[in-house]
């Protein structure tokens, strides 16, 4: 057994927030310097520029990329030999308060969906936990925006409707969001599981690095496609027309029943915060 | 491409001048609101109260800032998106609202309004908020205080940059700059 204690979470957790709010990761930075060498809309590449200009003001001020500094979502991998002490949950919600606060980032988490009051500290974090055999924890903070999430999608289809259907059900969510998700765009497809596994791999697939293609061939394929299409559709940087709508697509899958075939679309900005920690 | 400035109050005859595609650097007075605001201020007329500012040839941004850091006017504001504001912005439009800065789609209802009032819906960069808050000199809350981040506030702005979307006659340029890009 290993012992990690509830300030080094809460520690750690508090520097994620703050540093996944106001410092862009060298993928999505890589991916805007090519899309905006790319972009064939005059108007499409002086915002590619600006969002470029933001991200480099962020990271200098140390103040956020976008306002909306999200509700902060948790990815949790524990291995089954660490003994934490302190409640885990309690830990990583202390983090999320002292993070929220101290970098000046936006509280935005109301405490119920009805009423509508806001609980003052961004918290409670939507934390997912994963238990692996080890003596390592590894965190991931990934806060996000609503603009986005609010685009998201989920649909279960019949087998038969097949990879078809399903990628005119993705093409069309990105369609249907036009401008609101703050163009270009990150999106991710999960494929699979049941309703809610499948929504959890489309926000798991937010996370990957950006260049970085499926291992599986096939899946791969499909996200090349996608992007290709998706670009096609001429919404453009901010919605305002070009050929940058997605910095990429990506697609996670998992088996699933005889009779199902659900899928999920969750859609990222360009400002696609995350960043993770092992302790 | 060259910007359009232009200085608020945003009268009948400044907005006419202005087309979908254009560039704009405002500077003035705006106020800010979104969500939870804009449902007060609809409640506020409803009731037959005045609005805590004068809605008349005004501009409104629909942002939620984030708190401001020692020495910091604001903190990064960039917009937010407009749809959620659709059900109340033509109300306001009808009071004469000349102005609305937000990022993303405009349903019909608020568009016929724009065209029968005359108001313009800027755009503003999703997610740029370190860049914009830049141009934000002062920001004071003059109501609302308890909604936090969406209590209304009044900024003055210099060289704040937009984009004209939808012009008073209702050319859009999500349409506009779409169809010049699309490919089968």
């Amino acid at each position: 057994m290993r012992t990690i204690t509830f300030e080094q979470i809460a520690s750690a957790v508090e520097g994620l927030c703050i540093k996944a709010n106001t410092q862009i990761g060298a993928d999505v930075k890589e991916a805007l310097e090519k899309a905006h060498a790319a972009e064939a809309s005059p108007l499409g590449k002086t915002i590619i520029g600006h969002i470029m200009e933001n991200n480099a003001i962020a990271e200098t001020e140390i103040v956020p990329i976008c306002q909306d500094t999200g509700m902060a979502v948790v990815f949790v991998t524990i291995g089954q030999e660490v003994f934490v002490e302190g409640g885990l949950t309690d830990a990583i919600n202390e983090g999320v308060r002292r993070g929220y606060e101290k970098g000046y980032l936006r509280k935005s988490v109301v405490k119920d969906p009805l009423i509508r009051v806001n609980t003052g500290d961004n918290t409670p974090a939507v934390i997912h936990y994963d238990i692996v055999p080890g003596d390592k924890l590894h965190i991931m903070v990934a806060p996000k925006g609503f603009g986005s999430e609010n685009m998201s999608q989920l649909k279960m289809f019949k087998p038969a409707d097949g990879v078809e259907a399903i990628k005119k059900f993705v093409i069309e969510a990105v369609e249907k969001a036009g401008p609101n998700p703050c163009p270009p765009i990150v999106v991710g497809v999960g494929i699979g599981g049941t309703m809610e596994k499948a929504s959890f791999l489309a926000k798991k697939a937010l996370l990957r690095h950006i260049g970085h293609h499926s291992e599986k061939e096939h899946i791969a394929a499909l996200e090349k496609e996608l992007l290709e299409k998706i670009n096609n559709l001429g919404i453009g940087p901010q919605g305002l027309g070009g050929n940058t709508t997605a910095l990429t697509v990506n697609v996670e899958t998992y088996p699933t029943h005889i009779a199902g075939l659900p899928c999920a679309v969750n859609i990222n900005c360009h400002v696609a915060r995350h960043t993770e920690i092992e302790l | 491409m060259k910007a359009v400035r232009l200085t608020t109050p945003l009268t009948q005859e400044a907005l006419r001048q202005l087309k979908a595609g254009d560039t704009v650097l405002i500077s003035g007075t705006i106020y800010t609101g979104r969500d939870a605001a804009h449902k007060r201020l609809v409640e506020a007329l409803d009731r037959g109260e005045d609005l805590p500012f004068n809605v008349k040839d005004a501009v409104i941004y629909f942002v939620g800032p984030c708190p401001a850091k020692p020495g910091q006017v604001i903190g990064s504001a960039g917009p937010t998106s407009s749809y959620r504001m659709d059900t109340y912005s033509p109300r306001l439009i009808e009071q004469g609202l000349t102005g609305m800065i937000g990022k993303g789609l405009r349903g019909p209802a608020v568009v016929d309004a724009m065209k029968k009032h005359g108001c313009v819906y800027f755009v503003a960069i999703g997610g740029a908020g370190a860049l914009m808050a830049r141009s934000i000199k002062q920001a004071k809350v003059i109501a609302y205080d308890d909604l936090g981040t969406e209590a209304v506030r009044e900024l003055v702005v210099e060289d704040f940059p937009v984009i004209v979307c939808i012009d008073a006659e209702g050319n859009n340029l999500y349409e506009q700059g779409r169809a010049q890009y699309q490919r089968a």
